[in-house]
């Protein structure tokens, strides 16, 4: 079977990581004669809206070739990762049988626990994301994570669902584990939740506990393919100090765990034109000037030449704001070079990208 | 009429991942004790940024004077169950029940709401024992803050009796209360922070007791001129800029078009902020993009005064 090859988006909140996600995967189904998907978690309404696709469920959409620009060489799908439909799949598939698979479903405490279980959306990812691999129906999946603290929680994932079933915490929950040793635990627990509800939930992880050695298996298998080098990170941050100490972390916390980053995105960053020297002197000229300017100006026109001239002055110094900006940006981007071999620069657009010629002709600047 | 978000005794501060919501409740903390108030400042996820946006370098579980008037903490749930076991259930000895880590695990993990209703409930006992005028949190991001607010609320659904649930009623007493309890959101003027702050505000109010006190819109882009002032014609047509590079130079088309660009941003941030305008019934407060001041002390300073001046 043919390498699935896997890209793992990440970075901070607010950095347009599911719009970078989009377009890598759009620009490689038009370059290459690949089946692509893209999973992302949390699609702005236009972008769900470019890539057609509906804004809840776990469903897998082709994006139909006539909506590009130019005809695609490969094919593009997209989907959303639903936590809720995803849960019920998992412990379908894991149950030993159906009985229990439904007696888990209808405990009152799944929902709840599944939905509020530490981390569940971050192995969900992972699980999804194995499960296409596995699937055969795609060349390349690229996966849109949540922002940055997030991302490690995903990639931890797999490691924390094993020790969670090998905990001793669950042994003291299933009957066959209460030992005299788990007796003050659980008089604890019985006075702080009472021992009702201590009772339900003993139940419902009983039942969970029946799920582990297939759970068990499947996150382990997950952890190898992040390290088989089929797997490549792409860290997105924009060029200002908050996030890029984010991005830079990040990269720094998978450098510990083994994994290292392919590419940096540098997002939103500001056209360098700014520098110019000649802009800036002319900028300077303008509020310098602002007052003969205005009265030139107002000559012709017939307006106000002291409004003119206040306006003239605001530009200069609006312009001197954006070059203070481009100024630090620039340092910024540079520091990020350091972290990845490879660093893409995108600039800052006026609007959100809302259509699929947009996510082309970014993604062509993100592909080499 | 909305009670003023620094009367009230409690703010959680939330938003949208990356809008600034940390820099945005130091603000609303420093601005508080600015104005003679003691205010303690809480961040909930203990990142240490809540901290460094008032200056200073990380805090722990225990408040710490940081500032006149102000105090920092940063949440830590194992650090306030082992208050609460004390405090409430009067649980002898707690230091001695070696498995304290497990237990923490399995309440956090097992039970829901209850990771939530410790760091809620640690917020409200502070407002019931009024050392503070006002308790700034600086909570986690939307998507999970609702379940916070609402935690004392789902242990009454879940758990039938048992201690925790007797301390969930006048904890759900205090963040129902509108003169105490009161949710800020922050967005930037984008279309993803401005539809979840929409959600979010519908959210709070149709799933929590808690009332949505205040939006915050930060890193406002500033407008480069006011068309309203001038002709409705672009200041830089083709004509002026002609006219204008034979006195300043060429560099003027850059600058033309870096500000034309620069005004259409400020626009478009108009537009994208107008399904705010639909939300009744809260305050407003509009922040603008520092451009010379990156995230920390000076940052959450220029911000603090403008949320005394109370600026939309």
């Amino acid at each position: 079977m043919k390498d699935v090859e896997v890209v793992l988006v990440c970075g901070p909140g607010g950095v347009g990581k599911t719009t970078v996600a989009a377009a890598i995967a759009t620009a490689t189904a038009v370059a290459r004669d690949a089946r692509v998907l893209v999973v992302t978690v949390d699609p702005a309404r236009r972008l769900a809206d470019a890539l057609g696709i509906a804004t809840l469920g776990n469903a897998e959409t082709v994006v139909a070739p006539d909506r590009f620009p130019e005809r695609p060489r490969g094919t593009l799908s997209a989907a959303m990762l639903d936590t809720v439909a995803s849960w019920e799949d998992l412990v379908r598939r894991n149950a030993p049988d159906v009985a229990t698979a439904e007696a888990l479903l209808a405990n009152p405490l799944y929902r709840t626990v599944t939905s509020r279980f530490a981390h569940s959306h971050d192995y969900l990812a992972l699980e999804r994301l194995h499960e296409l691999r596995a699937s055969g129906r795609y060349d390349v999946v690229v996966v849109d994570t949540p922002p940055s603290r997030s991302a490690l929680d995903v990639l931890d994932a797999p490691r924390r669902t094993a020790e969670f079933f090998s905990s001793r915490l669950l042994r003291w929950l299933v009957p066959a584990g209460r030992t005299a040793a788990a007796r003050p635990f659980r008089l604890v627990a019985d006075r702080l939740l009472g021992a009702r509800f201590v009772a339900d939930v003993t139940e419902f992880f009983t039942r969970l506990a029946t799920l582990e050695s297939s759970l068990v298996r499947r996150t382990t298998e997950i952890e190898a393919t992040l390290r088989d080098g089929t797997t490549s990170f792409v860290v997105v941050t924009t060029p200002e100090d908050g996030p890029a100490a984010e991005a830079t972390a990040l990269a720094a916390a998978l450098g510990e765990r083994g994994l290292a980053v392919d590419t940096v995105v540098c997002n939103r960053i500001h056209d360098d034109a700014v520098l110019d020297p000649g802009a800036r002197d002319a900028a300077r000229a303008l509020g310098r000037a602002a007052d003969r300017l205005g009265a030139r100006l107002a000559g012709s026109g017939g307006e106000d030449a002291a409004v003119l001239a206040r306006l003239l002055a605001e530009a200069g110094s609006s312009f001197a704001d954006e070059r203070v900006v481009a100024a630090r940006q620039l340092r910024v981007a540079e520091e990020l070079a350091a972290l990845a071999p490879r660093v893409v620069r995108l600039p800052r657009l006026d609007g959100a990208v809302g259509d699929l010629t947009g996510l082309v002709a970014l993604g062509s600047l993100l592909l080499d | 009429m909305t009670v003023p978000l620094l009367d009230r005794r409690l703010v959680v501060v939330t938003g949208k991942g990356g809008v600034g919501k940390t820099t945005v409740a130091a603000a609303i903390a420093t601005a508080a004790a600015e104005s003679g108030r003691r205010v303690l400042a809480c961040e909930v996820d203990a990142t240490g940024a809540l901290a460094a946006a008032l200056g200073v370098g990380p805090v722990g579980y225990e408040p710490r004077r940081v500032g006149p008037r102000l105090d920092a903490m940063a949440m830590d749930t194992e650090a306030s169950l082992r208050e609460y076991l004390r405090r409430y259930l009067h649980v002898p000895a707690v230091g001695r029940l070696a498995p304290l880590a497990a237990i923490f695990d399995f309440v956090a993990t097992a039970a829901p709401g209850v990771r939530e209703i410790l760091t809620i409930g640690k917020l409200a006992f502070e407002v019931r024992r009024g050392a503070y005028d006002l308790v700034v949190a600086d909570t986690v991001a939307t998507g999970h803050v609702v379940a916070q607010l609402a935690a004392p609320a789902t242990i009454g659904e879940l758990v039938p009796v048992g201690a925790i649930r007797d301390q969930a009623a006048w904890m759900q007493e205090i963040l129902a209360d509108p003169a105490r309890t009161g949710v800020a959101v922050v967005a930037t003027p984008d279309d993803l922070p401005v539809a979840e702050t929409v959600d979010l505000v519908t959210a709070v109010r149709s799933s929590t007791v808690v009332d949505v006190a205040a939006v915050v819109v930060n890193r406002m882009p500033a407008a480069p001129y006011d068309l309203g002032v001038a002709s409705a014609a672009d200041l830089f047509d083709p004509a002026t800029v002609a006219a204008l590079r034979s006195e300043v130079g060429s560099g003027i088309d850059v600058v033309a078009d870096t500000v034309r660009r620069a005004r259409r941003r400020h626009e478009r941030a108009v537009e994208l902020l107008a399904p705010l305008d639909t939300l009744p019934g809260l305050a407003r407060y509009r922040l603008p993009e520092l451009i010379d001041h990156p995230p920390g002390a000076r940052a959450t300073q220029v911000l603090a005064d403008l949320i005394t001046d109370g600026l939309w």
